[in-house]
């Protein structure tokens, strides 16, 4: 089972969902949790993991050997993201565009290019105290692309784990749908204000596409209009919990407590939360 | 002088552009005869590395110098490597004509 955390807008409380639902199962059952915001990982300071493996994330790019390479720009032609140029005598790689496609390598008839490995982000696997099996993938600064740090942190993970928590990256694009790709459940958690709204919609679009079965969290529960709550109350998707917006609540997770230490009552919330998602899941699949 | 312009259109009259990778049109104008002619810039469609496939359009097509508003990191690299020296004018109400005559006057600044 995979469950995935998503939201569209930043700041909702996807880590806070992610993590307390984490900890409210970690006694019960076995389970890796993937922190697949890998450009401001930030699960860690809530799980405090004891990080035992960290290596590098490289993705493949050209290196042309001037000696082989005849300057015929084959493979500055086939180059669908512009990633090459030829320059009078000189061949130029800009590998912050290269999209690691293997098409430069494949065209060359002088077999003058092979892939080197660019590092481009860090993955870092551990466990927790409460023995939750944890990952993170962090995007090096200055690097455009987030998706291949996403898909090493999932390769990493243990394939047998019964239940795997992935913590998503914000929006709605291409991180996002590598995030969830493979989840069978998509948790969405928003706040009832026009711009949770605005983007738990632009999520919803993403989940049309990919017919994963989802339900709401609201978080900050009580702040914005009832307009908001009237159109979240409209949806099709089960709301699965709310989260009152409570100033005591704030200014524990701002420390880095877990929602499940500041409030324990919360720890039975997320069970039932998790068995709700069972029992919705089973019914979508029957 | 083989000069390449950024161009809103396809004629001197036409309003000069200020990007250069995503420019609609470039104005190729030889100095010394006076001829011209214009390119539909075609990495316009381009999802990524448009600066990179302009520059390797200019570098065809033989310029040796450029005009334009701001030149990405990119094509700052293909263009000062292929030699092609790169001026800015970041005003864009002048036509290709004014900013050509402000190249002649010597009033355009060269990117370093």
């Amino acid at each position: 089972m995979k469950i995935a955390v998503a939201s569209g807008k930043g700041g909702t409380g996807k880590t806070l969902v992610s993590t307390s639902l984490a900890a409210s199962l970690s006694g019960q059952i076995s389970l890796t949790f993937l922190d697949c915001d890998v450009e401001a990982p930030n699960a860690h300071l809530f799980l405090k993991p004891n990080f035992t493996i960290e290596e590098p994330v490289e993705v493949p790019i050209p290196e042309i050997d001037p000696e082989r390479c005849t300057r015929c720009g084959r493979c500055v032609e086939v180059c669908q993201y512009n990633a090459l140029a030829k320059i009078g005598d000189q061949m130029l790689v800009f590998s912050q565009l290269c999209h690691s496609c293997g098409s430069c390598t494949l065209v060359c008839p002088e077999d003058a290019i092979h892939e080197i490995g660019k590092p481009i982000g860090t993955l870092r696997e551990g466990h927790t105290a409460s023995g939750i099996s944890f990952l993170n993938g962090e995007l090096s600064i200055g690097e455009p692309m987030p998706t291949p740090v996403i898909r090493e942190v999932k390769k990493a993970a243990p394939a047998e784990s019964p239940l795997t928590i992935i913590d998503c990256p914000p929006g709605a694009s291409c991180s996002v749908v590598t995030s969830i790709h493979d989840a069978d459940y998509v948790i969405l958690v928003t706040e009832p204000t026009p711009f949770g709204w605005h983007d738990l919609k632009q999520m919803m679009g993403v989940l049309d596409q990919t017919g994963t079965p989802a339900g709401i969290v609201i978080n900050r529960d009580g702040i914005g209009d009832q307009a908001i709550e009237d159109q979240l109350a409209a949806l099709s998707l089960p709301i699965l919990m709310r989260i009152p917006f409570r100033e005591d609540i704030a200014a524990n997770l701002a420390r880095g407590d877990l929602l499940t230490d500041i409030r324990p009552e919360y720890r039975e919330a997320f069970q039932t939360l998790y068995r709700q998602i069972i029992e919705q899941t089973q019914r979508s699949a029957a | 002088m083989i000069l390449f312009i950024t161009a809103q259109g396809k004629t001197l009259e036409d309003r000069f552009n200020t990007k250069f990778g995503r420019t609609p049109w470039f104005i190729q104008f030889n100095s010394e005869t006076g001829d011209w002619e214009a390119f539909e810039n075609t990495a316009t469609a381009q999802a990524h590395g448009a600066g990179v496939a302009a520059a390797q359009f200019l570098i065809d097509r033989g310029a040796q110098s450029t005009i334009s508003g701001h030149f990405g990191p990119n094509a700052y690299q293909a263009l000062s490597t292929a030699g092609i020296s790169m001026l800015t004018q970041t005003d864009d109400s002048k036509s290709v004509q004014e900013v050509i005559d402000l190249w002649q006057a010597g009033q355009l600044e060269t990117v370093h």
